[in-house]
């Protein structure tokens, strides 16, 4: 009994004197339901410092809007059921209870003190979320707070990571000596964050001794990063760089070798997005089971969708603009519009959800800041097994002969008895079922929305041209090029200049060698 | 059509005109300078004749895209280089006409500064350097010319030198006026970002919402309109213009025959550049805002389908199919916003495949006065 009059006496020390594991109170409860904001927020940060299961339980409740309180009486209410929060008991209702309100600020603070919890919980996962999140954001307020979690932590790889939260908090403290400890501290975490961290303290500090650490500090972590960053730059320069590989593979093909300017390239793309959609949408709904495998059935279905819409452009208008380059790409941005018109008739205007399937989320981490999603690694495989498949079939298939030959020499090939115009539909056919495979792997990355394919037809051009018309390999160096040479720009200016930068440079570079980077060898005056 | 009449009929100075041209010439000129005025100015709101506001500033606006047409017309239809970047030339004269109103403003913005809002909402003290000349008229103006005018002999130059022609030029214009919207979104760049600038006061200390300077800046517009129509008149009949259609038609013969197209690709693309940007000065204060949002690769295509539709390498054509286009677009958004992309997909297609010669090449058909109007 008096151990209970010196918690509600004396709530200020109480977070120093109690264990960290002792029993809810009624006092304690009331307090953290009863009363003003100020009054209840207070009351919650004392309740927390000496927190159990069941303070635990009524915080959440709390958050829930699940208390009701009557009289001196308060009560946890879910499905119907009263509990006592103190007890654990099942208890009646009174008539006449009172729904516990908690406003916005409180409500803050709710999800405060359960990330808090979360520190003293007996689960590792829970327990290391919670210190990443304190060493993202520290808080010298906390610091009492994470002593104590230092002091019962037995894990040590946990303990570590503890310190360094402890180390990020004191870094905002008043007392220099103990900014000092902590800007040392830092210098052993491996993390960006930490980096940030002490850059937004250096524009802060004014002690010259401090300063001075802190930039020792970000030097030691900005060298055992350093390898780590620029890998990691150059893994999504290549994944970029892959990306714009599918989606000017296609057009390689249709312009490059055809010389068909196909301005609804773009919404092949688009097209075979929302194939991918489609499929997973059928899968969720008839073989939920079998929900993680949909992506390989969207494969051939984005193929064929896109094949299938290509093969129409081509029969009803592409074919009767050859050798009509200027007129192609406006009849060709007319097929855009309506494609992209049908898809919002079709599918609404807003952005559908695409989910990766479960074996393509998550990370392969390499080093301390170097991780690896799992879909952008496949995306980089499937570029590869695509790329891999068009110079199969362009240079081994009877297909690919035909449409080399009919390339090179139309009246020839047809002398010899190729059907031209159903090789040109074939090839076209092709060009956009790559689109299509494009948007299949677009889906897993990116927004699926009817301008999704706006966004990369300016680059997909781009790209075919810097490599050179009709010259798959200039396409594959052109895009990797194109994937890492904007990422490094964009780590050094930002993404908007550095894309700005390599429109200009790709401008700059044409003039240079209007025919690319792989020129075809020719005497002809019509450059 | 056969070449031995042509080489005949070249050493006569062909008039300006045909005496019909010329009437249809004047009646638009008396539409535009006396017609409209009155129509909705004196003639009461209740009456039929009523010109209405909203007509009124349609109309202006349209006259304003026929600007842009004709521009294209003589760089497509005459010269053979599709430009899909034309939509940048008319961005930057409504840019530089933009910060002389935002000038303008003065003192009565949201933020009672002399600062134009969104600098004060950046929290810029003083403007940057390329705002300095802005509070002048007559600098401003220059820039209209100057802004598009640079741009386009700078670009044109290092790409015409290097002999691109064809889709790639179109492509890599395409990727200018595409690199130059996204420079115009940063706010950085000091033109007002995604909102760009709007909520215009006045233009020469005159309030600019009142309807006499709205109706003087439609006479404007449309006196500009008819002028540039004349000029380009002239200049595909003078020797010029010979040559730029030679160079359509044959660009290489043109070359071994001692001519340097360069020059007079140059001199064109500069020409087309600056009635766009002249166009889009006169736009702004009309429409009352500009944001980067006009250099987006579709404005500028669809420049060249109002050229199209209208029928390429005739005067005419550019401004029939700018009033064609633009009238259905003000009437489908109104009527049918849903079908309005369906449709200008179908016109894209449609001119493409069964109109090449647009609707002007449609009604001579029709009328069987074929002329030389080959595109």
């Amino acid at each position: 009994m008096i151990q209970k009059i010196v918690y509600a006496s004396l709530l200020c020390l109480a977070s120093f004197l109690s264990a960290p594991s002792s029993a809810l109170t009624l006092q304690e409860a009331l307090g953290m339901a009863v009363g003003d904001a100020d009054a209840r927020i207070q009351a919650l940060n004392q309740a927390i410092d000496a927190a159990d299961d069941k303070t635990a339980a009524l915080i959440q409740a709390l958050a829930d809007d699940a208390v009701k309180t009557a009289g001196d009486k308060i009560f946890i209410v879910r499905d119907g059921k009263a509990t006592d929060p103190v007890s654990g008991l099942a208890v009646v209702l009174p008539d006449g209870a009172e729904d516990v309100i908690s406003n916005n600020r409180m409500r803050g603070e709710l999800e405060g003190a359960q990330a808090i919890l979360k520190l003293f919980s007996k689960d590792d996962k829970l327990r290391g979320q919670a210190i990443a999140s304190l060493l993202k954001d520290p808080d010298a307020s906390k610091l009492a707070l994470l002593d104590k979690a230092l002091a019962v932590e037995a894990n040590l790889a946990l303990k570590a990571k503890l310190g360094l939260a402890r180390a990020a908090a004191m870094l905002g403290s008043t007392d220099k000596a103990q900014r000092l400890e902590a800007a040392k501290a830092l210098a052993e975490s491996k993390e960006p964050s930490t980096q940030l961290l002490l850059n937004e303290r250096l524009k802060l500090e004014e002690d010259a001794v401090v300063k001075a650490q802190l930039l020792a500090s970000l030097a030691k972590i900005k060298s055992s990063l350093g390898l780590g960053e620029t890998l990691g730059v150059m893994f999504t320069g290549i994944s970029l760089g892959s990306i714009l590989l599918l989606a000017a593979l296609g057009l390689a093909i249709t312009y490059g070798l055809m010389g068909v300017i196909n301005m609804a390239h773009g919404e092949l793309i688009m097209v075979g997005a929302y194939a991918t959609y489609v499929v997973q949408t059928l899968f969720r709904q008839y073989l939920p089971g079998a929900f993680d495998w949909y992506l390989i059935a969207a494969i051939p279905v984005a193929f064929m969708a896109s094949a299938l819409v290509g093969a129409a452009m081509e029969r009803s208008v592409i074919r009767f603009l050859y050798g009509r380059p200027l007129e192609t790409l406006l009849a060709t941005w007319g097929i855009s519009l309506i494609l992209m018109q049908s898809v919002r008739t079709l599918f609404g205007a807003q952005n559908v959800g695409v989910e990766n399937p479960s074996w393509m989320s998550g990370n392969f981490a390499l080093l301390p800041n170097l991780s690896l999603p799992y879909n952008r690694l496949m995306i980089v495989l499937f570029a590869a097994m695509v790329l891999f498949g068009v110079a199969l079939v362009i240079s081994k298939t009877r297909l690919g002969l035909f449409v080399r030959g009919v390339t090179q020499n139309r009246p020839m090939a047809a002398c010899m008895g190729v059907n031209t115009a159903r090789i040109d539909t074939y090839a076209f056919s092709l060009g956009s079922g790559i689109a299509g495979l494009a948007g299949c792997a677009l889906s897993q990355v990116g927004n699926v929305g009817p301008d999704l394919g706006q966004n990369y037809i300016v680059d997909s051009f781009m790209v075919v041209v810097l490599g050179g018309v009709g010259q798959l390999a200039g396409t594959v160096y052109a895009a990797l090029g194109l994937g890492v040479l904007n990422k490094f720009l964009e780590g050094w200016q930002g993404a908007v200049l550095a894309k700005i930068a390599v429109l200009v440079f790709i401008i700059v570079f044409i003039q240079k060698r209007p025919q690319g980077i792989f020129a075809l060898k020719g005497r002809s005056a019509e450059a | 059509m056969n070449s031995a009449s042509h080489i005949l009929e070249l050493p006569k100075a062909a008039p300006l005109m045909s005496r019909s041209g010329w009437a249809v010439f004047l009646v638009a000129l008396i539409m535009v300078c006396i017609f409209a005025p009155l129509l909705n100015m004196l003639v009461p709101e209740s009456s039929v004749f009523h010109l209405s506001d909203f007509a009124i500033s349609l109309i202006g606006k349209i006259m304003c895209y026929a600007i842009c047409a004709l521009a294209m017309d003589l760089i497509w239809g005459y010269t053979g280089i599709l430009s899909l970047g034309h939509g940048l030339f008319f961005a930057l004269g409504g840019y530089a006409m933009g910060m002389y109103l935002m000038r303008q403003i003065g003192l009565d913005g949201n933020y009672k500064s002399g600062l134009p809002d969104f600098m004060v909402f950046l929290d810029w003290k003083t403007l940057p350097w390329h705002w300095l000349g802005s509070a002048s008229f007559a600098f401003q103006m220059a820039m209209v010319v100057l802004a598009p005018g640079l741009l386009a002999l700078v670009f044109g130059f290092f790409a015409f030198r290097s002999r691109i022609k064809g889709v790639y030029f179109s492509i890599i214009t395409q990727a200018l006026t595409f690199a130059a919207m996204l420079l115009f979104f940063r706010n950085e760049t000091g033109f007002g970002g995604n909102n760009g600038f709007t909520d215009f006061k006045r233009i020469l200390d005159i309030p600019i919402a009142q309807p006499s300077t709205r109706m003087l800046l439609f006479v404007l517009t449309g006196l500009t309109l008819l002028g540039f129509y004349l000029f380009s008149c002239w200049l595909v009949q003078s020797k010029f213009g010979r040559v730029l259609q030679a160079i359509r038609d044959a660009e290489s013969r043109v070359m071994f025959s001692g001519y340097n197209p360069v020059a007079y690709k140059l001199t064109i693309w500069v020409i087309s550049a600056i009635m766009c940007g002249i166009a889009g000065a006169l736009y702004v204060p009309q429409v009352g805002i500009i944001n980067p949002g006009e250099m987006s690769p579709a404005n500028s295509i669809e420049m060249a389908i109002w050229t199209a539709v209208g029928g390429r390498a005739t005067l005419i054509g550019p401004i029939v199919g700018a009033f064609a286009v633009n009238g259905a677009k003000s009437w489908f958004t109104a009527a049918f916003p849903e079908y309005w992309l369906y449709f200008l997909g179908a016109i894209f297609i449609a001119v493409t495949l069964y109109l090449p010669q647009g609707i002007v090449g449609l009604v001579r058909k029709i009328a069987g006065t074929s002329d030389g109007g080959k595109a």
